[in-house]
């Protein structure tokens, strides 16, 4: 089996139209599994038209909190406190010049602190209990949250596994990994011979995730100022783990001169460029009627393109490992 | 004034939104400072193009065990719910990639044979773009860790009582780092596109911006078909939404390729397009009412 992630840098370049038009191509001759590792803002369901068939829980971090008839106001957690999680009340102070909040090491006189009571605001909680352990009156204790939900559903190109990470949580990459772990399952279970996963934005964890074990990497770029400087930073960033690279180009006829700058660079490098799509509205039109675009215009020009890409991923996946 | 650009969906035109906003009120003698929060791919300097004289490189705070003063008793790897320590025999094993710099380990060592060293995990950057003050942050590739940058960054920046607008540049998505951009903003700006990604995600932010964090926010449509190519059916979907939110849209940018050509070679809009500054000095008009009302509401 192998593991095919689609990776970018810069939002918004086009990773989920071409899962999507990868995933109806590769399912033409292969049996798939698809993952949606973009588990904050998962848009691969909107163009595949999913059936769900299961929803599990996925229980976030653990997050404090204060249990306020036990807790007697002393301050200590908000002085331990690195995340600016622990909110005195009332806030803002009522007095006109508030002492100005304890830090660690400053000695610090009795009860009081400067909050009348306090809270924690479970957002900005990073969950290390660090105030638990020092709570004079042990009124903290540790709840692990639920974060989200993970789905396994059925699309016309094979099982998807997609996730809802609530809004504001942590923990994207731990996700992420449930995901692609339960994709990978059943894969193996039923043979299918290749897992197409769309990947998040950025360079951090969540992407860290989502390459994690994969075979290759296509890496959906624009001709842009904000694409190439984003291209070397996820190109580094695959590279650190050790996961080769294709290039694709979409938008390549929106500035010829930086399209050219994308070639020659990934070139200097021995990364093969597999594709230059065109700047197209069709991607949008095909994206409202939630189809692929190479099931909603299989003749057009962009099409076209894509089997041509896919001919050269399918290529280099044969060739790899 | 602190006004955080965000939207769930990446390439909804957040940098363009929030660089053109900055260079508006700049001209208009508005003191202005402009912080890129997005440290896994800053692009805001492409385009406000700052002379950057500062340089200084930012983690968190990991433990360093004193062999001479540590019993091995085993009490730093117990708290640390990162399993970032670990206590193997007569050796105290430390995992830097796994520390969140939360100190508990510290605090809990009864020998007091830890301390902290900082662990680098990127750098903040400072400089001027003509009037306007200019930050950013930089996540180190191969590191996973985005929040403890930009929330160095805004430390670094950030005092009570500053009176210039400040203008945060989110990254996209709805989780942590973005949560950690708009905490402490009096305002969300989302932008978003008339798409069914965009709408989608335009309605996480909402619950992470309005919802979660209690943030008035407002819209700016990007790319408004149908545009100048004619072929695009135009979405009503974003509009319907925003009337059955309540969320007011503040602004529309049109659907046009010589925006879009201009901004791939790092012209800001305002630029590209003057007759754009005085719509975002309308823009910053509007979101100062908002903040205004929703301050006499509370």
């Amino acid at each position: 089996m192998k593991q095919l992630v689609i990776l970018s840098g810069k939002g918004g370049t086009g990773k989920t139209s071409v899962a999507a038009a990868l995933a109806h191509l590769a399912a033409e001759d292969r049996p798939i599994v698809l993952a949606d590792a973009d588990v904050d803002a998962a848009n691969l369901e909107l163009v595949l038209a999913p059936t769900k068939r299961e929803e599990h829980i996925f229980m976030g971090g653990q997050k404090a909190i204060i249990v306020a008839d036990a807790c007697t106001a002393c301050g200590r957690c908000a002085e331990v406190c690195r995340f600016d999680a622990v909110i005195p009340h009332p806030y803002p102070p009522r007095s006109a010049h508030p002492p100005s909040p304890p830090r660690i090491g400053e000695e610090k006189g009795g009860l009081g602190g400067w909050g009348e009571s306090y809270s924690i605001n479970p957002l900005a909680c990073e969950g290390c209990a660090a105030c638990v352990y020092q709570c004079p009156a042990e009124a903290i204790h540790m709840e692990e949250q639920q974060a989200g939900l993970w789905f396994r559903s059925d699309t016309r190109f094979g099982p998807l596994f997609h996730a809802h990470l609530f809004a504001g949580q942590e923990n994207s990459g731990r996700l992420v990994t449930i995901v692609k772990q339960q994709a990978r399952l059943l894969a193996l279970d039923e043979g299918r011979e290749l897992l197409i996963v769309d990947g998040p934005p950025g360079i951090g964890c969540p992407v860290i995730a989502a390459s994690a074990g994969a075979d290759l990497a296509l890496v959906v770029t624009e001709p842009t100022v904000s694409g190439v400087h984003d291209l070397e930073r996820i190109l580094g960033t695959v590279n650190h783990f050790r996961v080769p690279a294709l290039v694709l180009v979409n938008k390549a006829d929106l500035n010829p001169a930086h399209t050219a700058h994308i070639a020659a660079y990934c070139q200097a490098r021995g990364i093969a460029l597999v594709g230059q799509l065109p700047y197209d509205n069709v991607v949008t039109t095909a994206m409202v009627q939630g189809q692929p675009v190479t099931v909603y215009e299989p003749a057009g020009a962009m099409a076209h393109a894509l089997r041509a890409v896919w001919a050269q991923v399918r290529a280099r996946l044969n060739d790899a490992g | 004034m602190i006004i955080a650009v965000a939207s769930g969906k990446g390439g909804t035109g957040k940098t363009t939104v929030a660089t053109s906003l900055a260079l508006s009120l700049a001209a208009d003698g508005a003191g202005v400072l402009f912080l890129d929060c997005d440290v896994e791919e800053p692009n805001a300097a492409l385009f406000l193009r700052p002379a950057l004289d500062q340089s200084e490189e930012v983690g968190v705070l990991i433990p360093q065990v004193d062999a001479e003063r540590c019993t091995f008793c085993g009490r730093c790897a117990q708290v640390c719910v990162w399993h970032a320590l670990a206590v193997v025999g007569r050796q105290v094993l430390v995992f830097p990639e796994l520390c969140h710099g939360c100190g508990s380990c510290t605090l809990n060592c009864p020998a007091g044979a830890i301390h902290e060293v900082l662990h680098v995990m990127g750098r903040l950057e400072t400089g001027r773009a003509g009037p306007i003050t200019f930050g950013h942050g930089i996540l180190n590739v191969g590191q996973a860790m985005a929040v403890p940058i930009i929330r160095q960054l805004k430390k670094k920046h950030l005092t009570p009582g500053d009176d210039r607008v400040v203008i945060l540049d989110a990254s996209p998505g709805t989780s942590c780092p973005v949560v950690e951009t708009m905490r402490g903003a009096d305002f969300v700006l989302l932008v978003t596109e008339p798409t069914p990604f965009g709408l989608h995600d335009l309605r996480l932010a909402v619950q992470v911006a309005r919802d979660e964090l209690g943030l008035p926010v407002g819209v700016v449509v990007n790319r408004d078909g149908p545009g100048d190519t004619g072929a695009r059916p135009r979405l009503d979907w974003v509009d319907a939404y925003c009337a059955a939110e309540r969320i007011p849209i503040l602004m529309r940018i049109p659907l046009d390729r010589h925006i879009a050509e201009a901004i791939s070679d790092g012209t800001p809009l305002v630029t590209a397009r003057p007759e754009y500054r005085p719509r975002f000095a309308a823009l910053y008009e509007r979101i100062a009412q908002e903040v205004a009302a929703r301050q006499e509401a509370t």
